[in-house]
């Protein structure tokens, strides 16, 4: 089953989203997302200082199954991307909440996200 | 969907199941990447249960061969030697590509494709009619593929009396053995067998091949390896409407016997007149990405598309197969995901014998 991180919260989409309390935030894709799409081959990721509107699809994740993007949560400024994923885009299968993170950004505020609970069920 | 006499074993080890043209197959059992170098550098085995084996026989099986595919069978002398082809509709379209093995000249065995076997079925049928042959479809044949540089010791260690047999097999020949026929032939480019058997030895067959370390490998792989090796899939690089002199597989096409008038040999001979304007070539990414089936190909020629585009793990880079304009060369672009990104052009295979070769 899905391993699903109860200290976050969660898009439609399977994105995770970490509330780093300083106005910025985390994200990644879920485990169940990082599952359905296998063995991940390359990530395009934004560069710090890129912009993007909720809803824009601003990374790329790509697995040898497919391409799949990543949808900004919310009006955001990119903050840092996780460079590690460049040479090791298997992170994101290996430890999708963890090492295998996407971006940080900062944001005024996210609205309709769904907690763990909320996101779990939806995964039956 | 259809299952295959291994379809427990698939579940048992993992196997992600997906829909496979009506079956239900293992796409991988965990990693597609590892399944792929696991098969590159040492033994890997596939259930490739889900192709169909066809027996001919009858005292006229060659003159009939001769005339549904492309390929000429009379090629095929020696019992067990096998032979790679097409065969064709009245427009020169391919309805399948197919592996004939040869018995004697009464006595033939095809392999086609599983996605396309109700259609081929017909097809043949309706060919055959006027003709001293029977067509029989071995429904209940399973069928594993053990491929990799140590597959041939492996399947030795795994099925006692096998190398007694097979020991001094060449590429694309087989031999029988009680109720296996193993063939060293595969879709991967390394060395292997293909072992054809009764379905209800399949469970078993396959347990003790895992047991002497041959490790199951899901379609995934068997996809990369294949592109990888250069090889064609049917609906990607070829169908009813793409001859094979569009798909680079001219060199499946025997037209030296003049009087040997098989099916499509007309539109084939037109189009040879003509020249065909596409073929299929190599593209290797020069950046970073994924190449996709059906993105867009600019070369310095025209415009074509991709009809096999992945990851390729051996080389870490991004390839494809692409139909374009005859006579591209040098750099292309690639239109992925609305940008344009360069890639070279070259003659596959990529990877053969583990060996990068572009």
């Amino acid at each position: 089953m899905s391993d699903v991180r109860d200290d976050r919260q969660y898009t439609e989409t399977h994105e995770w989203i970490l509330d780093n309390g300083d106005g910025t935030y985390t994200m990644g894709i879920s485990d169940h997302a990082q599952a359905l799409l296998g063995d991940m081959v390359y990530v395009e990721l934004p560069v710090e200082g890129d912009e993007a509107s909720a809803e824009d699809e601003f990374c790329v994740v790509e697995s040898v199954k497919a391409a799949s993007g990543v949808y900004a949560p919310a009006d955001l400024e990119v903050v840092e991307a996780n460079e590690a994923l460049d040479d090791e885009p298997e992170l994101v299968n290996s430890s999708c909440y963890d090492d295998g993170w996407l971006v940080k950004f900062k944001s005024d505020g996210i609205d309709g996200l769904m907690d763990a609970a909320t996101y779990a069920e939806t995964l039956d | 969907m259809k299952h295959t006499p291994l379809y427990q074993a698939h579940i048992d080890a993992g196997g992600k199941m997906v829909d496979f043209g009506g079956w239900e197959m293992p796409l991988n059992y965990g990693s597609q990447i590892e399944e792929h170098h696991q098969v590159r550098n040492d033994v890997g085995m596939f259930d490739v249960s889900h192709m169909t084996t066809i027996d001919f026989k009858g005292v006229e099986a060659k003159k009939f061969l001769q005339t549904l595919i492309a390929n000429d069978v009379d090629k095929l002398k020696t019992q067990g030697k096998a032979l790679y082809s097409c065969m064709l509709n009245e427009t020169g379209g391919v309805v399948d590509d197919l592996i004939v093995y040869y018995q004697d000249d009464e006595n033939y065995r095809m392999v086609i494709n599983a996605g396309t076997t109700e259609k081929d079925i017909a097809w043949i049928n309706t060919q055959a009619e006027g003709f001293d042959v029977s067509v029989e479809p071995k429904l209940d044949l399973a069928m594993i593929a053990v491929q990799g540089p140590n597959a041939r010791e492996k399947v030795y260690e795994a099925i006692p009396g096998v190398e007694d047999v097979c020991g001094e097999l060449k590429p694309f020949n087989s031999a029988s053995l009680g109720g296996l026929f193993i063939a060293r032939t595969g879709y991967t480019g390394e060395d292997g067998f293909e072992i054809m058997l009764p379905e209800k030895s399949a469970e078993f067959t396959w347990k003790m091949l895992m047991e002497v370390g041959v490790k199951p490998c899901g379609l995934g792989a068997r996809d990369t390896l294949r592109l990888e090796a250069g090889m064609s899939l049917y609906g990607s690089e070829m169908n009813d409407e793409v001859s094979p002199l569009e798909a680079a597989l001219t060199w499946t096409v025997d037209l030296t016997d003049e009087d040997r008038r098989f099916v499509g040999r007309d539109a084939l001979e037109t189009l040879k007149d003509k020249g065909a304007n596409n073929t299929i070539v190599g593209l290797v990414l020069e950046g970073k990405g994924v190449i996709r089936d059906h993105q867009k190909v600019v070369t310095n020629n025209g415009e074509g598309k991709v009809t096999s585009g992945t990851f390729s793990p051996t080389m870490g880079k991004a390839i494809a197969l692409a139909s374009v304009p005859k006579g591209s060369e040098g750099l292309c672009e690639i239109e992925m995901r609305n940008k344009m990104v360069s890639a070279k052009i070259v003659k596959p295979p990529f990877v053969r014998n583990g060996k990068v070769l572009v």
